[in-house]
């Protein structure tokens, strides 16, 4: 890639697609101590760091949350704020213990409901049982900002990390629910497309879900992600291509809602390429994966979950789609967002 | 090109309708059909505005014709061989 | 309706492709769709995968974004940059001019914006204190509902910039000069509105077969099937697989508001040049809603494709984007294109990147 003196950065930097990996790929070298007592750190990209602590692992990561509407059907900035954290110290096996929350507030915003957001944000923290400790509040301008920025970090303790990388061949991949729930609820809801849906954003942390996949898989699970931006295609990708494995799935065992698959035909946009915020996709060893599967199912918010591929010897570092029709190709990396494609 | 859409109409005005495709509700203009639209037809809608009305009793008609095809070919030529 | 299910049966599907293998030809065979629809059916079903080798089937220009002359762009761009809002469709902001993108423009702080329907930018423009043009693209399914929109009327601060072009006289273009294609898929939307008619050239002047399909994976091996026996029984024909939405002379309606907002042009299109009668402008009567008449637009643009890029062949189905070396070596994507092919969305160097596109699998 040529760098241009002029480069700017566009929409589709932080739309976690592939361009947004080269731009973090290019920032990340800007920084030279990146990890600690050789721990997960910033080169591994994983959904969090990992500190090894009194033969513990503390894990930490952290988050911004931007979204339009800040109110949104199933949730709301807040709800996200908290699940996005809670849920990246989940898959790297680790439970909650705790979160900050930076604040930036644009100048006029409605201090009720900077109130709502907040007590949805406590809402969230009650289900994933853990506390807010910390925080920050600032306040922008007129003009400066245009919504509600949040930012939360958090920590939480695993006695045995899962990483992104750790998916063998033969594994089975399995997701903990419908697929492109949250991503599509907002496309529908946003202005200017006048759609009108029940969909609803799946936005939940699932940190008691994937403890119970833990206790059931032990050892058994090999690699946990959840789909966020980018959605399941991005997620399988990085699974495959860090794991030097490649994976194949099975677009017919992949659980979706009917009104998520067609506002996806209307807009010409794949499901599979929009985020999730309550899912998780899990590699289990072949041997435990039906056990983890009924694990999942026992739980309210991983009834749908479902097996939906394996990893193979074939295309290491890619991800093989089996279509409906029983046709072959490649599940791309997404490049980013998705825009509605209309002609 | 042309993505475009077949949804069933749920709701009917003078100009504009409502098509639920898979549970997604859309207002649709009618400008371009002829022909007037009734609750529980079928749309093909392209960028917000019906094109066409499909003829369900088209579709089942289209998949008799696969049938027909395959078998007049195999049936020409002997079974397939697999 | 939505996602007929009896159109993506997997045991009718081998069924097909088992017919498909049948009725194939031992010499290769090439056959051209125009339709990015199609395009995207074809790979994120993977299709190819369930053809025998001995049977291709390529993208030619139907892609409406890849297609459109970069001079479009840069007039569209330049009315951004002038303090209007621009609107248009999702992929058309990413398609590079001479000097940026309509996403450029927008990062630069101009206002871009992404609309559904044209109705939309009507609706933005009754609200907007500012003057809204609609960069109007797209074949004849998409002209009629900007048609449409002008006659139901529009503010006086709309305007459009017209950039809408006609399969037929580009599929003909395709056979003019050396070409080695067997039979045509053609565009079923496109068809809805035209009907049949004038596909009639391909059999009677080229002796081509045309097939006019749907857009479900069973459509497009069945069609695919057709094609195959019209070649084998050397009667080559128009008939329509799409029944259900395609009447034998079209949407009449849809034709008579078309044409009564636009006439017939010549166009340039990217990759093959200018073609007679293969495009839409506005009427004198509507010339007032014209942004090339209300605005002063002068561009200067560069129309050439990148040494490297092999787009034109792509686009008269004469290549394969695995076959330009620019997209196999993974230089040319989506983010970095060097070609029109990769940059439209329904281009066929785009969907085999996203849909992860290859010829066989």
């Amino acid at each position: 890639m040529t760098i241009k003196q002029d480069e700017r950065i566009t929409l589709l930097h932080g739309a976690g697609g592939q361009l947004m990996g080269e731009l973090l790929a290019r920032l990340l070298k800007k920084f030279t101590r990146t990890s600690v007592e050789s721990g997960i750190g910033l080169a591994e990209l994983d959904d969090g760091a990992v500190i090894p602590l009194a033969g513990k692992n503390l894990v930490f990561t952290t988050d911004s949350h931007v979204v339009q509407p800040i109110f949104f059907p199933g949730g709301d900035i807040g709800r996200l704020a908290v699940a996005g954290t809670v849920n990246d110290l989940a898959v790297m096996g680790a439970q909650p213990l705790a979160l900050s929350c930076g604040l930036v507030i644009p100048e006029g915003f409605p201090i009720a409901e900077l109130e709502r957001v907040l007590e949805s944000m406590d809402r969230a923290l009650e289900e994933a049982g853990a506390a807010l400790i910390t925080g920050d509040t600032k306040v922008l301008g007129h003009g400066e900002l245009e919504g509600l920025i949040i930012n939360t970090a958090g920590i939480g303790l695993a006695e045995r990390v899962v990483t992104d990388a750790g998916l063998r061949l033969g594994d089975k991949l399995l997701v903990t629910g419908t697929i492109g729930d949250h991503g599509m609820a907002l496309l529908a809801h946003r202005e200017g497309l006048g759609f009108e849906t029940t969909l609803e954003s799946d936005v939940a942390p699932i940190n008691h879900l994937i403890a119970r996949a833990l206790e059931v898989g032990g050892t058994g699970i090999t690699a946990m992600k959840d789909p966020t931006r980018g959605g399941l295609a991005s997620c399988l990708n990085e699974l495959a291509r860090k794991a030097k494995v490649g994976i194949t799935v099975y677009e017919s065992k992949i659980p979706m809602r009917e009104e998520v698959c067609g506002l996806g035909e209307l807009l010409g946009i794949n499901p599979l390429e929009v985020a999730n915020e309550g899912k998780a996709v899990i590699g289990v060893a072949p041997e435990k994966a039906e056990a983890v599967l009924e694990a999942l199912r026992s739980h309210p918010l991983g009834r749908n979950a479902a097996i939906i591929g394996e990893a193979t010897l074939d295309f290491p570092g890619k991800v093989i789609l089996v279509t409906e029709v029983g046709g072959k190709r490649f599940l791309e990396d997404p490049i980013g967002d998705p825009v509605p494609r209309i002609c | 090109m042309c993505l475009a859409i077949p949804s069933k109409v749920i709701e009917v005005g003078e100009f504009e309708a409502v098509v639920d495709h898979g549970g997604v509700k859309k207002r649709v203009k009618l400008d371009l059909l002829a022909e007037p639209v009734e609750v529980g037809d079928y749309l093909l809608i392209h960028t917000g505005f019906a094109i066409q009305r499909i003829a369900p009793s088209e579709a089942e008609e289209t998949l008799k014709l696969f049938e027909e095809l395959i078998r007049a070919t195999f049936d020409d030529e002997g079974p397939p061989v697999s | 309706m939505m996602k007929d299910l009896r159109f993506r049966d997997r045991a009718k599907a081998e069924e097909l492709a088992r017919l498909i293998e049948r009725l194939a030809p031992a010499e290769p065979v090439k056959l051209v769709h125009i339709c990015g629809t199609h395009e995207v059916t074809i790979t994120e079903f993977g299709l190819r995968s369930l053809l025998p080798p001995q049977v291709e089937i390529l993208e030619g220009p139907g892609c409406p974004v890849c297609v459109t002359p970069v001079e479009h762009i840069d007039e569209a761009v330049a009315l951004a940059e002038q303090g209007h809002i621009v609107t248009t469709f999702g992929d058309m902001a990413r398609v590079p001019g001479t000097r940026k993108s309509l996403e450029g423009a927008r990062s630069e702080g101009a206002d871009v914006r992404i609309v559904y329907s044209i109705a939309d930018a009507v609706e933005l423009a009754r609200k907007a204190a500012k003057e809204v043009i609609f960069f109007a693209i797209g074949f004849e399914t998409t002209a009629p509902t900007v048609a449409a929109a002008m006659l139901d009327g529009v503010p006086d601060n709309f305007s459009l910039l017209v950039s809408h072009k006609l399969i037929p006289p580009a599929m003909a273009a395709l056979l003019e000069g050396e070409h080695d294609i067997s039979g045509f898929l053609a565009p079923g939307h496109v068809s809805t509105i035209i009907g049949l008619e004038p596909y009639r050239i391909f059999p009677e002047k080229y002796g081509m077969p045309v097939v006019i399909g749907g857009f479900e994976p069973l459509d497009i091996l069945y069609s695919i099937a057709l094609l195959l026996r019209q070649l084998r029984e050397g009667t080559p024909k128009v008939e329509n697989a799409y029944t259900r939405a395609v009447g034998s002379r079209g949407n009449l309606r849809a034709q008579e508001v078309l044409y009564e907002v636009f006439e017939v042009t010549d166009h340039y299109w990217r990759g093959m040049g200018l073609i007679p009668g293969s495009g839409l402008k506005l009427r004198e009567e509507f010339s007032s809603w014209d942004a090339r008449e209300r605005f002063s637009l002068k561009v200067k643009s560069n129309e050439s494709l990148h040494p490297g890029c092999r787009c034109a062949q792509v686009i008269t189905a004469k290549a394969t984007p695995d076959q330009c070396p620019l997209f196999s070596k993974g230089v040319c994507t989506p983010r970095t294109p060097y070609g029109p092919c990769m940059v439209g969305e329904e281009g066929m160097c785009h969907i085999w990147h996203r849909y992860g596109g290859r010829p066989k699998l």
